[in-house]
């Protein structure tokens, strides 16, 4: 890619995964949320791809961490709702709701988030890598 | 209310499987088999438990509340006959499927990837089966939907993948049909509680929605469950798929996500009439006929037990549209059946290509000399999908003659027959071809299964031959309570708002 796209990137790539970071988190107070936040994450991950080739971002996060991951996410969801069996119900919020509106409140929502953003963000990086290692096999070939 | 914390377990488990399976399959040895064998029996066992607990429900409806809110406002899960019916025909064979794949699977690559794609679409399954909620539905027949794609496509080859691409689509403009159905229903009623719309739907009247409605699930449920008009895609997709997963999706997969969410959405949430009873009696007999006539002229084994499955679907739908408390027991009776044969049918030709490597009925003969558990099992699965007395296929498609007469579709009962006399003369073609005959020279060497593969087929065929005992007054409640269900209609609202407030 040419240095202008490279430099640009350079400067905003920080930015767009605290922006996404910031969704995730914030999810249970303004719209947004894991799935939403997650994307955001992915992409900062996929733009750094097309920048500077898949094997920055590879050295990042590679194809084993990425599934390994993208499994915890899934996992950590499903043992948040069983951990509502706790106080009687699958899925139940166990946890304080707190004060509305402040960072720490709304019980396992937070969490929930948290790990939807895990393997989404995770998810769409890993199909990304994936097309773009199918795109360069069939080049090779 | 500690009895209705088992309704999440059916979908908990697999979820858990399917995940553990992919963290840490590839890591610890032979983890995803040992994993796969207990949650299948796990949910085997819960399935037939939830048959006890019925029993001593008084309400035969058991709701869970999920996160603890009541229902109008959370999601709810259901269990009632119908369900627990269900729960037992999908674990029975996926509980079959999973130990035959444990041997069948060696000839492909990636064993824990197969078994996530398989848990997930149990899970799936399960889902749409439990639920009580409608878009939560439509959410757990994608997740089945989605991983019955991939695995399609399990052996990556050129055909495989595109059945695979084919059925995608199809599966995808179904789901679309399905989904507008949904957008349009939760406009007017503003819930999506099942039971809660059945109420509001009841109370508050439209002349044009219903009958708009019905059009959409109608396209899409039978694109789901391969009615006729809408069939392309099955023959593909069902005979490229690995023999263990075309048993789950001809044995259990179109008849979950097809013809269960079909009645359930029929039957107990818009409440039938008699136009779309006729729309599906119509469509049934045409299946019947028109699928066993396909299948008639099909050289490779699995195609023509994928067009018999069209066949066999046409006789449930046939005994539901007919509506009467007969045609209905008849027709779930006949699911139950047909789930039961057809898988192990799948699981035999599975087996003939495990051993030897062909499907196509013109290399094979004579293999009743070197495959004898497989050559019995699959004359017991042939008697019984074509009818013959002693078999479970002659009492179901008998009680769904009867009940045409009973009804006076004469067309109808004798459409019925003549589907039973095409699918006896298809199967005597597939005997003939696969195991009677001159043994080759090239087939001299190849031996029996894995022992794995054999358990599997021995107890499927098993089942064919004992499931008629279902008929006799102290296991008929089994089937009863399913078809009280969908013969009470819309009073599952009442049914479910009482048992969740209970």
């Amino acid at each position: 890619m040419s240095l202008i796209v490279k430099t640009i990137t350079r400067l905003i790539v920080g930015l767009v995964l605290l922006f996404g970071i910031y969704i995730v988190l914030h999810g249970h107070l303004s719209p947004g949320g894991g799935f939403s936040g997650g994307v955001i994450v992915a992409l900062s991950f996929v733009l750094m791809m097309l920048a500077f080739g898949e094997d920055v971002a590879v050295a990042k996060i590679s194809r084993n961490l990425a599934s390994n991951l993208e499994s915890i996410g899934a996992l950590m969801f499903l043992f948040i709702a069983i951990l509502g069996f706790l106080g009687g119900s699958f899925f139940l919020n166990i946890l304080s709701t707190g004060t509305p509106f402040k960072l720490f409140s709304a019980g396992t929502i937070i969490l929930s988030n948290i790990s939807i953003g895990i393997k989404v963000g995770i998810g769409l990086f890993a199909i990304f890598l994936a097309l773009v290692i199918l795109e360069k096999t069939k080049r090779e070939r | 209310m500690k009895d209705v914390n088992i309704i999440p377990l059916f979908v908990i488990i697999p979820l858990l499987t399917a995940f553990l399976i992919a963290l840490l399959g590839k890591t610890i040895k032979n983890f995803s088999e040992k994993i796969i064998v207990a949650s299948s029996s796990l949910l085997l066992a819960f399935s037939l438990y939830s048959q006890i607990l019925l029993r001593h429900t008084p309400l035969k409806t058991l709701v869970y509340n999920v996160g603890g809110w009541l229902p109008p406002f959370g999601i709810s899960m259901v269990l009632d006959g119908l369900s627990s019916f269900m729960l037992i025909v999908v674990n029975l064979i996926a509980f079959f499927v999973a130990v035959y794949s444990l041997s069948y699977m060696e000839k492909y690559t990636d064993k824990p990837k197969f078994f996530t794609l398989f848990a997930l679409m149990v899970s799936g399954l399960n889902g749409v089966i439990v639920t009580g909620d409608i878009f939560n539905l439509f959410v757990f027949l994608e997740i089945a939907s989605i991983a019955s794609y991939a695995l399609v496509a399990f052996g990556t080859q050129a055909e495989e993948l595109e059945a695979s691409f084919k059925y995608t689509i199809m599966g995808t403009v179904a789901s679309s049909f399905i989904f507008l159905g949904i957008v349009f229903l939760y406009g007017f009623a503003s819930t999506l509680n099942m039971a809660h719309m059945a109420s509001v739907l009841n109370s508050k009247l439209s002349i044009w929605l219903l009958p708009f409605v019905s059009v959409l699930f109608l396209a899409g449920f039978s694109l789901k469950a391969a009615m006729v008009p809408f069939h392309g895609w099955l023959p593909d997709a069902h005979s490229s798929a690995p023999a263990s997963i075309s048993a789950m999706l001809s044995g259990v997969l179109i008849k979950t996500l097809g013809i269960y969410a079909m009645m359930r959405i029929f039957f107990n949430v818009l409440g039938i009439t008699q136009a779309q009873l006729s729309i599906l009696m119509f469509l049934g007999s045409l299946s019947i006929i028109t699928g066993a006539i396909l299948a008639f002229s099909q050289w490779d084994f699995k195609r023509l037990l994928a067009y018999s499955t069209i066949s066999q679907v046409g006789y449930i739908v046939l005994g539901l549209g007919l509506g009467t408390p007969l045609g209905i027991f008849g027709a779930l009776f006949h699911l139950f059946n047909h789930s039961v044969f057809k898988s192990l049918l799948f699981l035999n030709s599975g087996a003939v290509d495990y051993a030897a490597s062909t499907r196509d009925l013109r290399e094979t003969g004579g293999l009743n000399k070197v495959m004898p558990v497989t050559t019995k099992t699959n004359f017991i699965a042939s008697m019984s999908i074509s009818g013959i007395p002693p078999f479970s296929g002659f009492f179901s498609k008998l009680i769904i003659i009867f009940a045409c007469i009973q009804k006076g579709h004469i067309g109808y009962g004798l459409c019925a027959v003549i589907g039973s006399i095409l699918t006896l003369i298809y199967f005597m073609k597939l005997q003939k071809f696969v195991f009677l005959g001159e043994l080759k020279d090239k087939f001299k060497q190849i031996a029996e299964v894995p022992y794995l593969m054999r358990f599997s087929m021995i107890c499927l065929a098993a089942i064919c031959i004992l499931a008629g005992f279902l008929l006799l007054p102290a296991l008929r409640p089994f089937l009863d309570r399913a078809s009280d269900v969908l013969l009470g209609g819309t009073n599952y609202a009442a049914a479910v708002m009482g048992a969740a407030l209970r």
